[in-house]
């Protein structure tokens, strides 16, 4: 493989940022491997919202900047349901409500809009968005709600024996791990076993010929907004029991843009992959050369994880515009 | 009846390459500026002023410069507002840092600011186009907004992070008052406003809808794609700088980064769509309404009698834009313009259907 | 549609020296060879045709010419000049130009303005000087917009000149195609099919256009076309291509007894 140096050496150099702190002394062991997990914990989430990017893109070539607005609004229903019934109800009737909207959003927006150019269906979903956005609060409040997953939110500490004073992480980061990966496993087998799953992975090679052989083509699109709605609605639940259901949900949602960029666009071990790398790169950023940069330019503080991933996913759109898992073929000018 | 062109025979290509060829056009446009200029500045409240007038001149001369980029070149940008935040920046600093300089050279060197770092974040164009260039320009929205709440300097130090500016004055004229403002503005943004529009009919125009149009086939009969994508990010830059330049000297006063954060970028998105891609007329149709929904919506329904609350006015008007975008791209993709031109159309021909 | 005699004599004489050479060309995508090891040469004035059954790698060829496809082998000499790679707007600044077989006309944009754009190449004027319309700017707009009035004369299109190109019939956006191409008074002119899809009429029509042009402003043509009537009445000489190979170049007598293009042609029994 040619033209694979700009990657390798983007990877030796992220790798290098990577171990840059604990080589040089200036973190102790302890500190750093607590970054890197609490980046792993950040990068699982992204890889959540990002795996619903992926599948929609994946099966209509549509790029949804709605993912985040519906994180929100799955995340708005299940904490105000939650109030008035058990957790699990509230999850399946969000559920529904999740297809429910995956369905108007076809009948509505996608079958009005079908063949037309990339940029005009990204444009419908900026416009998905706010009106998901502003009905969302409409219908559920503008308040901060909470989701209780029934978790403690005291943190554990481990490894006591290798490090000073352990390891602190908190038991809802690692029952957020464990949900993002039986998802994704859940969804490998979705795709790989079932008849709708093989369907699915006709469309997103080819629309005209899947529909030739006779794949209903409508009926695909309301199952992949469905099933990307429940991606949403578990990314959802596992952010708002986290951060609060709030509207910011909705910004630290747009993070799962570059992290498509990065895995690739139709990739699913991408977008898991991609949301790691920037939710650790991210991380360690702020932490370790954060203050740095505010002492050598004298900032007004860091907060370098605001762009830190988009201008990440910037010069692996100009060295490698096809991500890291996706397929070559791509609008190259 | 009154709309006809019958009997206006173009003479020569001068004559036919006007911006206005039919006669009753020119009139409307003359009588237009001569009610701005004469009538609006004497008429409107301070307060229609400051809350319609003022900002919908602005954000028209912003919608250009977006509508350049997406409307006639075909390049989709979501970070334009960050680009409004250098040309306020920039002109603030000049301000602040050289004492006395003229504001016209100044709005002139923050457009001229705001077209570098543009043509900077341009440059991913020529390598990507679509969905990845409109990731390529968040980076440019994120990092910009960082880059003016943190590097103090662009601030001057101010510990609150925030810039106030001082009262403009161009050759001993203090402008202060809105109808100064608005004669001000309104003098600028026609003069932009008709460069825009010379600059679409002309060659470099004519090489940006090449270029949206059919990449391949523009660069085969000599359109450097270089050249064309990035006058087009530098010529759209400048104008979005120059609209923040005047939006935060002329509207807001003071302000902080957040005044330009990507929901005005989406804002500005929404105007052109809304207005009409690849089109200047869209322009001001789309910044007009976009300015003047938020008010209505906060002010018809305590007439009618019902008591919104602002909280739930504001989710209203999320929805209301939100279904629009979705119901012009579907409808009427080039917007209110081509409505506009639909009915002239119409109008030409009355009482005949055809 | 036969030129007359006198007119086919006088067309010969004009033909001169070679203004385009091809040399050991070859292409290829990933495995695939599109071209391989082609070599002919265009004389000036002539018009030259590329024939070949689908799949030949005759629009891969054109491509190859005008730039939007790099050769991995090969040198291209035009007018003297030798390159093996240039992009393709540098391509048509040297006096190339092309028109395609999909149609690649600028659908929102006027006639007038389709045909405008293929004058941009020589408009000067910069970027201040068209936003303030000053008098240079306008005079070049002006005295360019004759240049555009004569190419849509020529071709007949005047009732259009306004009209959007997306809305009009099929032949009529190939004379469009046609007349943004001329409209860069290239050295050469590169036709991509340019009768494809159209009725006898239609035909007629853009043969006499290809001629006149050829006649009237001296242009040299390169040709790709299916319909063999056309090709065998208006071509010189003829290149023949299959699977990426040349298997036949002369005069369309010569070529039309090449017991290699029958075969490509009516395929051999096995």
């Amino acid at each position: 493989m040619k033209k694979n140096w700009p990657v390798y050496t983007l990877g030796a150099l992220l790798a290098a940022g990577l171990i840059a702190p604990l080589a040089s002394g200036a973190a102790a062991p302890g500190f750093w491997l607590e970054v890197l997990i609490g980046g792993l914990m950040a990068g699982v989430l992204y890889s959540l919202v990002a795996l619903g990017f992926a599948l929609i893109f994946k099966a209509s070539g549509v790029f949804n900047f709605a993912q985040g607005a519906m994180v929100l609004f799955a995340a708005l229903s299940l904490a105000r349901l939650s109030e008035a019934m058990p957790l699990w109800a509230a999850f399946a009737l969000s559920a529904l409500i999740m297809v429910v909207f995956a369905w108007l959003v076809e009948r509505l927006v996608l079958r009005a809009l079908v063949n037309q150019e990339g940029v005009t269906l990204l444009m419908a979903t900026l416009g998905i968005s706010y009106f998901l956005d502003g009905f969302g609060q409409s219908l559920w409040g503008s308040d901060i709600y909470k989701i209780d997953l029934g978790i403690s939110k005291d943190p554990t500490i481990i490894l006591e024996s290798v490090f000073q004073g352990g390891i602190l992480i908190s038991k809802e980061d690692l029952v957020a791990t464990v949900i993002a990966a039986a998802l994704v496993a859940f969804l490998a087998v979705f795709f790989q076993k079932t008849a709708t799953g093989r369907a699915l992975r006709a469309v997103a090679d080819d629309h005209q010929a899947a529909q030739s052989i006779g794949i209903p083509l409508n009926h695909i699109w309301v199952i992949v907004w469905s099933v990307a709605g429940v991606v949403a609605l578990v990314a959802g639940m596992v952010w708002g029991s986290k951060l609060g259901v709030q509207f910011s949900l909705q910004q630290v949602a747009l993070k799962a843009l570059p992290v498509v960029i990065l895995g690739g666009f139709t990739s699913v071990p991408g977008a898991i992959a991609g949301g790691l790398i920037i939710g650790v790169g991210e991380k360690m950023a702020e932490v370790f050369f954060g203050p740095v940069l505010v002492k050598a330019f004298d900032l007004a503080g860091g907060g370098i994880e605001n762009w830190f991933a988009y201008m990440l996913a910037l010069i692996f759109l100009l060295v490698r515009p096809e991500g890291l898992f996706g397929e070559r073929h791509i609008d190259r000018v | 009846m009154f709309y006809r062109e019958n009997g206006q025979f173009k003479t020569s290509y001068r004559a036919d390459q006007q911006i206005l060829p039919i006669r009753q056009d020119r009139l409307l446009m003359a009588g237009l500026l001569v009610v701005a200029y004469l009538v609006v500045p004497w008429v409107a409240s301070d307060y229609l002023l400051r809350a319609i007038i003022l900002p919908f001149l602005i954000l028209s001369l912003a919608a250009i410069g977006l509508n350049l980029l997406v409307g006639y070149c075909g390049q989709i940008s979501l970070g334009h507002a960050a680009f409004m935040a250098v040309g306020a920046y920039a002109a603030y600093n000049l301000a602040v840092r050289v004492p006395g300089m003229n504001f016209l050279l100044v709005l002139l060197l923050a457009g001229v600011c705001a077209a570098l770092v543009g043509a900077l974040f341009g440059i991913p164009s020529l390598r990507i186009k679509g969905l990845y260039l409109a990731v390529a320009t968040l980076a440019a929205q994120f990092f910009i907004d960082w880059m003016f709440a943190r590097v103090k300097w662009f601030t001057n130090y101010a510990s609150s992070g925030s810039v106030s500016t001082a009262t403009v004055e161009l050759f001993g004229w203090k402008i202060e008052t809105p109808a100064e403002k608005y004669l001000f503005l309104l003098s600028v943004v026609s003069v932009l406003a008709l460069a825009a529009k010379n600059l679409v009919r002309s060659h470099i125009g004519r090489s940006w809808m090449a270029t949206r149009d059919m990449d391949v086939a523009a660069e085969v009969i000599g359109i450097r794609p270089v050249y064309a994508k990035l006058t087009a990010f530098a010529v759209s830059a400048f104008y979005v700088g120059v609209a923040g330049a005047l939006w935060g000297f002329m509207h807001l006063g003071a302000w902080e980064p957040a005044a330009f954060g990507i929901n005005v970028s989406l804002n500005l998105l929404f105007m052109i769509i809304i207005g009409g891609m690849g089109s200047i007329l869209g322009s001001f149709f789309g910044a007009f309404f976009i300015t003047v929904l938020p008010i209505l919506l906060a002010q018809v329904p305590a007439m009618l009698g019902f008591n919104l609350s602002v909280e739930t006015g504001s989710h209203l008007e999320l929805m209301i834009f939100g279904a629009l975008i979705v119901f012009f791209l579907i409808v009427e993709p080039h917007g209110l313009a081509r409505l506009w031109a639909i009915g002239k159309e119409k109008l030409r021909l009355w009482p005949f259907p055809h | 549609m036969n030129p007359g005699a006198s007119l086919q004599a006088v067309h010969q004489a004009h033909i001169g020296a070679p203004i385009l050479q091809l040399e050991g060309i070859s292409l290829a995508f990933g495995g695939v060879q599109a071209l391989q090891d082609i070599s002919f040469d265009v004389r000036e004035h002539e018009i030259r045709a590329i024939i070949g059954p689908n799949g030949a790698g005759k629009s891969s060829m054109l491509n190859v010419i005008n730039g939007i496809y790099k050769p991995q082998q090969g040198r291209i000499t035009f007018r003297g000049q030798t390159f093996s790679h240039m992009e393709p707007w540098q391509v048509a600044r040297m006096g190339i130009a092309r028109t395609f077989q999909n149609l690649a006309l600028f659908k929102g944009m006027s006639v007038l303005d389709n045909i405008m754009t293929g004058r941009n190449l020589r408009m000067k004027s910069n970027l201040l000087q068209q936003a303030l319309r000053l008098g240079a700017a306008e005079r070049e707009e002006i005295a360019h917009r004759e240049r555009a009035e004569e190419i849509i004369d020529f071709l007949e299109i005047q009732a259009w000149r306004k009209t959007p190109v997306g809305r009009l019939p099929y032949g009529l956006q190939k004379r469009v195609d046609l007349g943004r191409a001329l409209a860069m008074e290239p050295a050469v002119l590169l036709l991509d099919e340019p009768m494809a899809g159209m009725n006898v009429e239609e035909k007629q029509d853009m043969c006499r256009f290809v001629l006149d042009v050829n006649n009237e402003f001296g242009t040299t043509i390169v040709l790709i076309e299916h319909d063999m009537g056309v090709v065998m009445d208006i071509s010189d000489r003829v290149v023949v291509l299959d699977y990426g190979r040349k298997i036949g170049d002369g005069a369309p007598d010569e070529v039309r007894g090449n017991e290699d293009v029958i075969r490509a042609y009516l395929g051999v029994a096995h």
